[in-house]
């Protein structure tokens, strides 16, 4: 019986899924790298090959990857993008000058052509807002001064995915230029238009959603995402910015609600994504790119750090604050990966696939201990004439101020 | 005081005190609270940052009151009146016992104005009222009177 044999096999990848990210848990790692190697692990070429759940797992990625971009949404309101638009654009465009161009020059060295340099430029440019927060929660600086130039960033990265992925979508759809440039302006236009309808009549929008019943409340939202999002994909604006757009729409109480209903949806079928996106990545064909993903890592380490030097300089903090807020937007994740998942279901460049997972897993995990370890090694380099070098112990507890390194007594109480 | 949006976590409050010490609270959208007070060598960190729950934030915030009496305090007037909340605990005296039997407005001089039971309030109870552990009770006079009506309640 087919069915059974289904059941079987997704059951064991969320159980093994669950297992995996309580060993996350534990170690106080992102889940993210633990998935896709799961996926690696199970896919083609990998240990146990899957059969009867491939269909329903590519239709719960896509689902997967609508979900992550509602709640990023949500997230936001418009006017807070807007806002942001109007006074950080100068730290949006110096990030995406820093960080997407070493991606696309890495594409052309590797001889990929020009479609393969804009997905791979995403790629690098894109950083983690899910593991930044968080990290920045677990480290104690949410109220650091810092902090305010590294989220600007965020948002602009966030906001600037729902002109990117329109783009992309056209590239790999492998449309005229015409036919590309028309794409673009309706892409344009309806988030324009969408952004400007949510800041003036937002809460008319968000009335017409609301329910106090949570029942009603999750189908009428899942509903409209999926819809909206389905007839962006018909208009090749790309699903998931029109799945963002909605989040941005959403303001208040419903994106409370909505938040709080969806989170559970959003970690099931997004975790289904990175298996999904793992699946089609033979383990086999990582090795050949493991040089060139260490080398871009590397770059794109620097170049995000400088970022976040110069956003944090530019808002006036001081230099320790500078080397925080580099080391802590280095971290790529989610959005390296869907943007990497559009190309492969595209079937352009088979070594970008391996190559986005190699260069995710590396900076998954080095991103939370570049935000922490930036700042005291930055101290350490400008002291050297000290010869006591920085004290790298045991990480401290979630929370705890970061007095571990060796520094003036002044100050510790 | 200052306010600085941080787009997907809440707003920030800042406040710089007399001393030129910086503190900060952040109201996340969940409802919680940080409260962060910042370093002196590296006034742009914070030394330390203490997660709250909307609980354990409001009574932060009654012991922060300039006014403070007591966390059950609903409204001071100057005419020496005060009304209280005053929670029967679950092995009270009072437990299945009317209302009557308190001889509250005798010994006390305090009236109660309303019981408060799980979401229900029910106004002025008369002396029948049957008393439960758990309720809450809404009592007004004076301050003495107000404790030793709180003393009397107590009784377990």
């Amino acid at each position: 019986m087919h069915s059974a044999l289904f059941l079987i096999e997704f059951g064991a990848i969320i159980l093994g899924l669950g297992l995996l990210g309580r060993v996350a848990g534990r170690l106080k790692f992102s889940p993210i790298p633990l998935y896709l190697l799961a996926g690696l692990a199970f896919g083609t070429g990998g240990l146990l090959p899957m059969g009867a759940s491939e269909e329903f797992v590519a239709i719960g990625a896509e689902i997967g990857v609508i979900l992550l971009l509602l709640m990023l949404g949500l997230e936001y309101t418009a006017s807070d993008l807007v806002s942001n638009l109007k006074t950080q654009y100068p730290a949006g465009l110096v990030d995406f000058g820093l960080n997407a161009v070493p991606g696309a020059v890495a594409a052309l060295l590797m001889g990929w052509g020009p479609v393969a340099a804009v997905v791979l430029a995403g790629v690098t440019w894109i950083s983690s807002s899910g593991v930044i927060a968080k990290v920045m929660g677990d480290l104690g600086r949410l109220g650091n001064r810092e902090t305010p130039a590294i989220l600007s960033i965020l948002v602009l990265e966030d906001l600037a995915m729902a002109v990117y992925l329109p783009i992309v979508t056209a590239l790999l759809a492998g449309v005229s230029l015409a036919a590309g440039s028309a794409t673009l302006a309706i892409a344009l236009g309806v988030a324009g238009a969408v952004l400007f309808v949510a800041v003036r009549y937002g809460r008319h929008i968000s009335r017409f959603v609301s329910s106090d019943d949570p029942e009603k409340l999750l189908l009428v939202v899942l509903g409209l995402t999926l819809l909206v999002a389905g007839i962006a994909q018909q208009l090749q604006v790309s699903a998931a910015v029109g799945a963002f757009l909605v989040g941005i729409a959403l303001s208040g109480e419903v994106a409370e609600g909505t938040h709080t209903l969806l989170s559970p949806l959003r970690d099931l079928f997004a975790a289904v994504f990175f298996v999904f996106f793992g699946l089609h990545t033979d383990p086999a064909s990582i090795p050949p790119v493991l040089l060139p993903a260490l080398a871009l890592a590397l770059v794109t380490t620097g170049t995000k750090i400088a970022t976040g030097y110069w956003a944090a300089k530019r808002a006036g903090v001081g230099v320790k604050g500078r080397w925080r807020a580099g080391g802590t937007l280095v971290a790529r994740g989610e959005f390296s990966i869907v943007i990497a998942g559009l190309a492969v279901t595209a079937g352009i460049e088979p070594a970008l696939g391996p190559l986005a997972t190699a260069y995710v897993l590396i900076l998954v995990v080095v991103g939370p201990l570049t935000a922490r370890y930036t700042e005291p090694a930055a101290a350490w380099v400008s002291r050297r004439r000290t010869p006591s070098g920085p004290v790298l112990g045991v990480p401290s507890q979630p929370g705890a101020p970061e007095a571990v390194q060796d520094q003036d007594p002044v100050g510790r109480t | 005081m200052s306010t600085t949006p941080l787009p997907g976590i809440g707003v920030q409050y800042d406040l710089t005190t007399r001393e030129h010490r910086h503190l900060s609270v952040i109201a996340h959208r969940d409802g919680t609270r940080t409260v962060n007070v910042y370093r002196a060598d590296d006034p742009d960190a914070c030394a330390q940052s203490l997660h709250l729950t909307s609980a354990e934030t409001t009574s932060l915030i009654d012991a922060l009151m300039p006014a403070h009496h007591s966390p059950n305090l609903l409204h001071t007037t100057d005419l020496g009146l005060v009304a209280e909340r005053i929670e029967l605990s679950a092995h009270s005296y009072w437990n299945g016992r009317v209302l009557g039997e308190t001889r509250m407005r005798t010994e006390t001089g305090v009236s109660i104005v309303a019981v408060l039971r799980r979401a229900e309030a029910r106004p002025s109870p008369a002396p029948d009222f049957r008393l439960a552990g758990g309720d809450t009770l809404i009592v007004i006079g004076t301050r003495e009177g107000v404790d030793a009506a709180a003393a009397l309640l107590g009784r377990e």
